[in-house]
């Protein structure tokens, strides 16, 4: 059996369906169609399925999820310093909420905003983009966002366009006893030259929740997007994310991924670099304790000559937690003149802590330079005496050579005001207040 | 890039080149072809097997009839129709066994010698060249050597049938005791219908005083070869092991899945080294062997146990020989190489699990691939719950030649011990144009720059080798990659 049950994911399908924004439109309506019957087909992984071999999903099929409601109580964004004042949408169950979010005051020429309005105001720019990118293949989770297609963010940046200011998407759960399921989906298109930088911050308060996220991003000629997420959903939360990214010549794609929320979290990045000269940057840290499953899977695909891609990871496990790096980089044939590298690091805090790692490479050129390293371990303890040595105490020590460690990620942030507030965050995480 | 082309000219010569291709006629007695729990009863009968083994036998069989053939490895080929093989092929002139070197056929005699094993001048030139050799013909063993220099220090090398009849108790314990016979899918069917292979047994605190050595060779069409090799090293013993393969030139695909089970007590040691070099089938992907292996090694306390492998043959090979690390203190090493060609495809690595505590591990593999052929590394290292203060050191280094090949790794790490220490590293690149020019501007020919290059890449796999077979194994290297980098 390759697959579990649906854990009620399509449960009155056909009804909700008809509700949808936009439905009734031909191509949206077959376009959710398709996701369903390929979710129909697939249901959740088990692990059986190679690329879900470590990470296990039983928790979440375990219960149906119902429909996200309106939260009961107050939400509101707790602040996070991004340098210059952002641009803020915010979700909150899966829902654009207007009152928190605030659009006002960007540039002219510009599309940027929810994907339910998008679905009224920008149909042509929908049609031509939306499941373009990310594919139903036999990605899962894919098909199920693809399925209840609804809302998120939709941005189109034109020729040459750069958005000085951070957009900031912030999804809130805030469920209370209902076990509920959304699925966002974003989409960035950034036309040639253009360039942008979003943070996306995933929260939560309380709820068992599913937030099954997929964004699609095309980057044109010379473009660049800049790509920051702070995963820090509830307790009980989980947290699914595909990225799917299409990168034209001398494009550059930075991501940083940083996860510290959710019981089962697995963050997705799959980049193909399809003309010359394209490159992409994948970082980022994944920080876990109580009986969490932090998955980070990346597929950088090198389907043109000339490319760059660089990936590093840095993951540390505290209690029972586990996690889970998968990083599988291809060269294509033609694909020559390729480098590749990457890294993935991971520091066991605990004697019931576990990582499973999967660094791969896939390999079809020949003149190439790619590599992968992989270490796992625990603190130094030279490192630790040296600072025991100097009347430092044992938990400052430990927690000094943490940061340290995790610091060698988080360095990796191009912009100098999010990568604080990313150190702030990890630090924070550390004292147990994240 | 003329010399790519020329280079991948060169290889495509250097595998027409492939001198082990000749077929001896030799009369066979076999077994009727197909597989079922007859053609296993005729094996045993054949062999005089006890019941209990006829009884282990059938379960493994009836056990892999339940099974499905696993197709994970990054290997494609058509479907393997198990019926339509020959189970069990002997020279006829083994019904009446020989007793001795003389009475064996001077025509298998022969083939050995064009394989470069001459049996008799061992014996002659005792001491020489101190390697004792167990060879196997199709599907059986034809000769051992150095038998009785052997039985002075109490060690046991011989047939596995031999062993069988002679030490049975022994046998019987260790026997699937590392791989079950439910194993795997080949390792089930290798169960059900092995015929021969070797059995070594070194008594407590000896020291093998020679190397101990298998050739194995293929010879009857639409054979299949299914040895099983089990190699028990006592209490504080040392042995180093040595297995050759070839099989001639033939059309057709040929299947071999062996099993070797290795087993280390305390403070032992056995160094297992392999030189495969069975028919990589021609330049088209027509006919060659199927190399579908389990090899699995068990390391008591302080024991160490060593693979070292150099794979150049075979149409595809699917091997990964592994080390259970169960003794607190114990070592694995595995030391590869593997060069694929034309339209070969391999599937290889290692297995590492740690169970005890403060136990190593050390992989070093390196991946050539060549013509059109997909070369993956494919490796398991795990640390269990109570492996406190286990390390591992993983390399991988992958060589392309030419640009329509393909060089894979994938590696699985997965730790569950705070204290355990798991380091992996990997690349892949081409021969660096730096290194050619710096060659190549001191006169050196290119050909011969590209295969030191070549040699230079190997070397810390080669020189794990015995220092018999390093020399062999290098003109391997020499054969399959002369001048094939660029």
């Amino acid at each position: 059996m390759n697959a579990m049950t649906d854990a009620g994911l399509l449960r009155d399908y056909e009804t909700h369906a008809a509700t949808l924004p936009g439905a009734g439109s031909g191509w949206l309506d077959g376009l959710r169609k398709g996701g369903a019957h390929r979710f129909e087909g697939l249901g959740l992984p088990t692990r059986r399925v190679e690329e879900w071999k470590y990470t296990d999903l039983r928790t979440l099929a375990s219960d149906p999820f119902g429909h996200a409601h309106e939260p009961d109580a107050d939400v509101s964004v707790p602040d996070m310093d991004l340098g210059a004042e952002p641009y803020r949408a915010v979700f909150v169950n899966g829902h654009f909420h207007a009152g928190l979010s605030d659009l006002t005051g960007l540039p002219d020429g510009l599309v940027a905003l929810p994907l339910a309005q998008a679905m009224q105001n920008s149909k042509a720019f929908l049609e031509s983009y939306l499941g373009r990118v990310a594919t139903l293949g036999r990605r899962h989770f894919v098909a199920l966002n693809t399925a209840w297609l609804a809302d998120g963010f939709a941005l189109y940046v034109p020729d040459g366009m750069t958005i000085e200011r951070p957009i900031e998407l912030v999804f809130i759960g805030a469920t209370g006893d209902t076990r509920a399921a959304w699925h966002p989906r974003n989409l960035f298109v950034l036309h040639p030259g253009a360039q942008a930088t979003i943070v996306e911050r995933h929260i939560g308060q309380t709820g068992t929740y599913l937030s099954n996220t997929v964004a699609e991003i095309v980057l044109a000629t010379g473009a660049r997007l800049n790509h920051f997420k702070l995963q820090d959903e509830a307790a009980d939360a989980f947290h699914i994310a595909t990225t799917q990214i299409h990168a034209s010549a001398d494009a550059v794609y930075e991501n940083f991924s940083l996860m510290t929320g959710s019981s089962v979290a697995r963050n997705q990045i799959a980049i193909e670099l399809q003309a010359p000269g394209s490159s992409c940057m994948l970082n980022g840290a994944y920080l876990g304790r109580g009986k969490q499953q932090l998955d980070t899977t990346t597929l950088i695909d090198h389907a043109a000559p000339d490319c760059k891609s660089s990936e590093v990871y840095k993951g540390a496990l505290d209690e029972r937690s586990k996690g889970v790096f998968q990083g599988r980089i291809v060269v294509r044939k033609d694909a020559q003149r390729t480098n590749g590298h990457q890294s993935n690091k991971a520091l066991l805090l605990s004697d019931k802590a576990e990582i499973d790692a999967k660094p791969e490479l896939e390999i079809y050129a020949d003149d190439v330079v790619c590599s992968h390293g992989a270490t796992v371990g625990e603190l130094d303890e030279h490192a630790l005496f040296y600072l025991r040595a100097r009347g430092i105490p044992l938990e400052e020590a430990r927690g000094l050579l943490i940061d340290a460690f995790v610091d060698g990620a988080i360095d990796e942030i191009s912009n100098a005001a999010i990568r604080e507030a990313f150190r702030s965050h990890a630090k924070a995480w550390q004292g147990g207040n994240s | 890039m003329a010399a790519v082309l020329e280079t991948i000219e060169t290889v495509g010569e250097a595998t027409d080149k492939y001198k082990h291709g000749f077929v001896t006629e030799i009369e066979m007695d076999r077994a009727p072809k197909g597989l079922s729990e007859d053609t296993v009863r005729f094996i045993s009968a054949k062999k005089n097997e006890p019941e209990w083994l006829l009884e282990w036998r059938l379960e493994a069989y009836r056990h892999w009839l339940t099974m499905t053939e696993p197709m994970w490895a990054r290997v494609g080929y058509p479907p393997i129709d198990y019926q339509d093989s020959y189970y069990y092929a002997a020279p006829k002139s083994d019904a009446d066994r020989p007793k001795s070197l003389d009475e064996v056929d001077p025509a298998l005699l022969d083939t050995y010698a064009k394989l470069g094993i001459p049996l008799k001048e061992q014996e002659v030139l005792a001491g020489v060249r101190n390697v004792a050799i167990d060879a196997v013909f199709d599907s059986v063993s034809v000769a051992t050597t150095f038998k009785d220099r052997l039985e002075k220090d109490g060690i046991i090398f011989c047939a596995i049938s031999e062993a069988i009849q002679d030490h049975p108790e022994l046998v019987r314990k260790y026997m699937g005791s590392v791989v079950p016979t439910s194993d795997n899918f080949y390792a089930a069917l290798n169960s059900a219908v092995f015929t021969d292979g070797s059995f070594c047994y070194i008594p407590k605190g000896v020291r093998c005083p020679m190397e101990l050595s298998t050739y194995f060779r293929i010879n009857a069409a639409e054979t299949g070869q299914f040895e099983r090799t089990l190699i028990v090293a006592d209490e504080g013993s040392y042995v180093s092991y040595l297995e050759g393969c070839t099989a001639p030139q033939r059309d057709e695909n040929q299947l071999h899945a062996a099993v070797v089970e290795l087993i280390a007590m305390d403070d032992a040691e056995i160094k297992y080294s392999t030189v495969q070099n069975w028919y990589p089938g021609d330049e088209d992907g027509k006919g060659g062997i199927y190399n579908f292996v389990t090899k699995r090694g068990l390391c008591e306390k302080r024991a160490k146990i060593s693979w070292t492998q150099v794979e150049t043959g075979s149409a595809i090979t699917w091997k990964y020989p592994s080390c259970i690390l169960k003794g607190d203190d114990s070592v694995g090493e595995f030391y590869s190489v593997a060069i694929t060609n034309n339209r070969q495809q391999a599937d290889t690595g290692t297995k590492m699990l740690h169970i005890g505590k403060n136990t190593r591990s050390r992989i070093i593999a390196k991946g050539i691939s060549a013509g059109k052929s997909q070369s993956t590394y494919r490796g398991q290292v795990r640390m269990n719950a109570m492996a406190h203060g286990a390390k591992n050191y993983t390399q991988c280094d992958s060589l392309l030649i030419g640009d329509e090949c393909g060089a894979h790794t994938v590696p699985y790490i997965e730790s569950k011990n705070r204290s355990a220490r798991v380091e992996h590293e990997a690349t892949t690149s081409k021969v660096s144009d730096d290194q050619l020019f710096y060659c190549r501007q001191r006169g050196i020919p290119e050909e011969e720059a590209l295969t030191l290059i070549v040699n230079g890449f190997c070397r810390e796999v080669l020189q794990e080798l015995p220092m018999e077979f390093a020399v062999e194994a290098q003109k391997l290297v020499g054969i399959s990659l002369e001048g094939s980098v660029g």
